[in-house]
């Protein structure tokens, strides 16, 4: 029973995917590197600050999705294992470059 | 400008190797090259629009419309692979003897090529809206060499359509009776790497659960980066590290569609015993 509750009270927290947020601004993104916890499925919002349409690409993380000029995107990545993770602005790809560590 | 070339390289490589087979895939169905060319035409005019319209979808159902669109643009295209294969199946004896469709022929003889047209424009609509967005990009930015850059998306273009161009050239000198087991094969893998693409979009969204990620990793040995595995990702849907989910989804495509042109050709069969 006291497990039951326990799992009730923690619920609410592994429900929700845990968010980060990522900018992109001069076709750089800011951070250009984060760290997130391995093993759990983690959202990223994505604003774009500039005024031309960009697309966050990572073969790493085998995800794709553009985003417009001032858009914003969301994209769900994970539960990744420990490691590093690059993605680009495939757009820009000499100066939007980041990386994902997984920790 | 070679990083421009690079990007418009692999939007158009997809769509052109599709286009390829397809054109081959049907080259004695009459009718079907203007079809062909209505289904590009139209795929031209929805990547503007698609393109133009991004903002909007992207904000669409939470910030995963892009992922939903998508999702369903290449489940719409795998139906239609579908149907035409199994159309081809059934269809494959007439055709192989370069006869002249007749009577009730004629009908489905249009359907297909309804389905081509879908295809084509599907095609040419999903690869082609990014290439429209990067190119007004690049437009817009203003920040010099942009003439270098417009440069290299057309050579990156010709590359990639030349690419399908050969694939089409190659088809149609294999021996006719290889030709419809080679597209048929051809016209299945693509599906089924499409439904594996769809699979991807809707785990990126949170739709699907990803079972597995990555199942496999071959990126070192076969990056997508490079041009083998970009050929291999276009025509088989060739994944270095894919979700268990996409493998699922891939394996359920090519077993259906196998199972359903197996089905379509079994009457025929028959009928050439008695």
């Amino acid at each position: 029973m006291k497990r039951l509750l326990l799992i009730a009270l923690l619920l609410p927290f592994t429900a929700h995917a845990t968010d980060y947020m990522l900018t992109i601004k001069d076709h750089q993104f800011q951070p250009a590197e984060f760290s997130v916890p391995s093993g759990t499925k983690i959202k990223l919002l994505i604003e774009n600050q500039d005024a031309t349409p960009e697309e966050f690409d990572s073969y790493p993380l085998n995800r794709e999705k553009v985003i417009t000029g001032h858009g914003t995107a969301t994209i769900y990545i994970g539960p990744l294992t420990p490691g590093r993770y690059t993605f680009i602005g495939e757009f820009h790809e000499t100066t939007a470059q980041g990386v994902i560590v997984a920790q | 400008m070679f990083g421009t070339a690079i990007i418009v390289f692999r939007e158009v490589l997809e769509a052109s190797i599709i286009i390829g087979i397809l054109a081959a895939a049907t080259r004695n169905i009459p009718g079907s090259r203007r079809w062909l060319v209505a289904g590009l035409l139209a795929g031209l005019v929805g990547a503007g629009v698609v393109a133009a319209s991004t903002d909007a979808i992207g904000s669409l159902a939470n910030g995963i419309g892009q992922e939903i669109f998508n999702a369903i643009v290449l489940g719409v295209a795998v139906l239609m692979l579908a149907w035409h294969n199994i159309w081809m199946a059934s269809h494959g004896a007439v055709l192989a003897a370069n006869a002249k469709l007749v009577g009730r022929n004629i009908r489905d003889g249009n359907s297909e090529c309804s389905a081509l047209l879908v295809i084509v424009g599907l095609a040419v609509l999903r690869e082609g809206s990014e290439t429209v967005l990067f190119l007004y990009g690049i437009a817009a930015s203003g920040d010099g060499g942009q003439s270098s850059m417009m440069f290299g998306g057309m050579v990156g273009m010709l590359l990639g359509i030349a690419v399908g161009y050969t694939l089409y050239a190659g088809l149609l000198r294999v021996p006719m009776r290889w030709f419809f087991a080679a597209t048929g094969i051809l016209v299945l893998l693509l599906a089924a790497g499409m439904a594996s693409q769809a699979a991807r979009f809707l785990i990126q969204a949170d739709l699907l659960p990803s079972l597995a990620a990555p199942l496999w990793d071959t990126s070192a040995v076969l990056p997508e980066s490079g041009l083998p595995g970009m050929l291999l990702h276009s025509l088989i849907g060739y994944d270095s590290r894919p979700a268990g989910m996409q493998i699922v989804f891939y394996l359920t495509a090519l077993v259906a569609i196998f199972i359903g042109m197996k089905w379509a050709a079994r009457p025929r069969q028959a009928a050439m015993k008695k």
